[in-house]
């Protein structure tokens, strides 16, 4: 191609500008030292010690993992059953309901969590991991609808007609064709709606009281409130369980998607 | 696609007044799919946030009290420029490093676009956290962007605790908003125009300037407005790599919310954010056609459009 070596150079370091400095996180996990030098003077396994162990930490990891367990099954169900409705409707009908849906993506999160914590401490749903749960799938129910959208639109649409009129009854195209064509688009919904609450942090913050820290909560109070390096072991576990995931998807995605196109 | 009009064989010989009864059942089977998701929505999420916008208005006493405090207690005006000046200088400079990365994607092939497309996106989807922590080492006092920055001269500048900090990490994140509005609407571009211009004379610089910039200015509009609107509510980062000297709306809006329970106060400057975020979405919209609604989703579905 005619790019010129200038538009190059400058490509590549916006590239490593996106990717690299999130990188410090792994060698700063293995440090021996209490402090946040960089690169580290020594190495050790203290901090991934004290993460799985100190009470803390760990109960950090499980309230997360409850929480984000539940969000997605919330998101995943009620976004899943939202999109299969959409693509039913007419297009106008269509982007109005799309927009309401989609909009706790434009509305910064700030907003979101003094809204949620006002309605919460009146309804008692502070300070529990229900009401974390509750508001996360929320704002995790936009990705749902997205994914589960594209898939939807992608399908070949003459595949429920062919199932019609070969005597399914509705309810059977939808269990025999619709569900299992959309599945990919439902379970790529769902590993988005678990990153969005594990990796969530305003919210939980706001709703946040001692017994129910999530893992970003514990982590943001740990250089806030005191010195805590575990937050660097707890950073590349965020770091491979978070970035992993998605990224397997996008390669995989693209894969598939050259492989359609040819 | 939803085809009402086109499945013949559903009911054996369904006469035309037939579809109509067909046509409300899919109507009534949609809405009840999407019920459960609107109810949702609107019950954790609309009616407290109405409830929001009226107590901002009436919370200690009805009236624009609230409002009025915000533009004359002098500090919270302050701190508003602030945030508003920070989302600007994210902007320019995400446009200054996203226009070229966005150009170049339009040139690659498409195995290295696509890795493009990946590394644009690295930052969005890796953990607030991780990303924030992993800022804050860097950009300590004594860290490796301070010893960079005195190799070329600028020794002693202060990133950790200043606004500055905040901005570079900000960039970083809101990038992708930036790259692929800009990409899809680069794409579009027909390449030919370019060659025209030079042929007919112009030389390169300027066959850029009055063809290829004007052309993927929409791109342009709605990538910087979705950065900038997505720049004014930032909470965590300000947090965690400012100070309480270069403190942005969304960490007064948490000190009044969690600290003072003041939800008057704190819900007139959410109501602030949101009415600027709502002017500024819809000009780019005006502007640029629906480039922010498709960009917003080019992001959440992993830019894979």
């Amino acid at each position: 191609m005619n790019a010129r070596p200038w538009l190059k150079i400058v490509s590549v370091l916006v590239g490593l500008f996106l990717t690299v400095p999130t990188l410090v996180v792994i060698p700063m996990s293995f440090s021996s030292s209490q402090t946040f030098r960089f690169p580290p003077q020594g190495w050790s396994l203290q901090w991934y010690e004290r993460l799985f162990t100190s009470p803390e930490w760990s109960t950090a990891i499980l309230n997360s993992l409850q929480v984000g367990l539940l969000t997605t099954l919330l998101a995943t169900t009620l976004g899943t059953a939202a999109a299969l409705g959409l693509a039913m409707l007419g297009s106008r009908a269509r982007g109005l309901a799309t927009g309401f849906l989609l909009s706790p993506i434009i509305i910064p999160n700030i907003l979101i969590a003094l809204v949620v914590f006002s309605a919460f401490l009146r309804l008692s749903l502070t300070g529990t991991l229900f009401g974390i749960a509750l508001a996360h799938t929320a704002i995790a129910l936009p990705f749902v609808v997205i994914a589960v959208t594209a898939r939807l639109q992608g399908m070949d649409a003459s595949l429920q007609k062919a199932g019609t009129s070969l005597g399914a009854g509705p309810l059977s195209v939808f269990r025999k064709i619709t569900l299992p064509l959309a599945l990919p688009g439902v379970l790529s919904g769902a590993v988005l709606a678990f990153i969005t609450s594990f990796d969530e942090v305003v919210i939980s913050l706001f709703l946040q009281s001692p017994t129910t820290l999530t893992l970003p909560v514990q982590m943001f109070n740990s250089v806030t409130v005191q010195i805590d390096p575990t937050i660097s072991a707890a950073s590349s576990l965020m770091v491979v369980l978070v970035s992993g995931p998605i990224l397997l998807a996008q390669v995989i995605g693209a894969r598939r998607g050259k492989a359609g196109r040819q | 696609m939803p085809a009402s009009t086109a499945s013949p064989p559903t009911a054996a010989s369904a006469p035309p007044a037939g579809r109509r009864p067909a046509a409300r059942r899919r109507r009534a089977a949609a809405l009840l799919l999407l019920l459960p998701a609107l109810i949702a929505l609107i019950l954790f999420f609309v009616l407290p946030l109405l409830d929001i916008i009226i107590g901002s208005f009436t919370d200690p006493e009805p009236g624009l009290g609230n409002y009025l405090a915000l533009f004359s207690d002098g500090y919270t005006l302050r701190v508003l420029g602030r945030t508003l000046l920070v989302a600007l200088i994210v902007t320019l400079v995400g446009l200054l490093l996203g226009y070229p990365y966005a150009y170049m994607m339009t040139l690659a092939s498409p195995t290295t676009r696509a890795v493009m497309v990946t590394v644009v996106l690295v930052p969005f989807w890796t953990s607030m956290m991780a990303r924030n922590f992993a800022w804050m080492v860097l950009i300590q006092d004594g860290g490796v962007v301070q010893g960079i920055l005195s190799l070329v001269g600028l020794s002693g500048v202060t990133l950790l605790g200043t606004a500055t900090g905040v901005a570079l990490s900000m960039t970083q994140v809101l990038l992708p908003f930036m790259v692929l509005p800009m990409f899809s609407v680069m794409q579009q571009i027909d390449r030919r125009l370019l060659l025209a211009g030079q042929s007919l004379g112009a030389s390169r610089l300027s066959t850029f300037r009055k063809v290829y910039l004007p052309l993927s200015l929409p791109g342009v509009i709605s990538g910087g407005s979705l950065v900038f609107v997505l720049a004014l509510g930032f909470y965590v980062t300000p947090a965690l790599l400012g100070s309480p000297q270069s403190a942005l709306i969304a960490q007064i809006i948490s000190v009044r919310t969690r600290d003072l329970l003041d939800f008057g106060g704190a819900g007139a400057m959410g109501v602030l954010i949101l009415v600027v975020t709502l002017i500024a979405l819809g000009a780019s919209r005006r502007l640029a056609g629906t480039g922010t609604a498709v960009a917003a989703h080019a992001v959440a579905a992993g830019g894979d459009r």
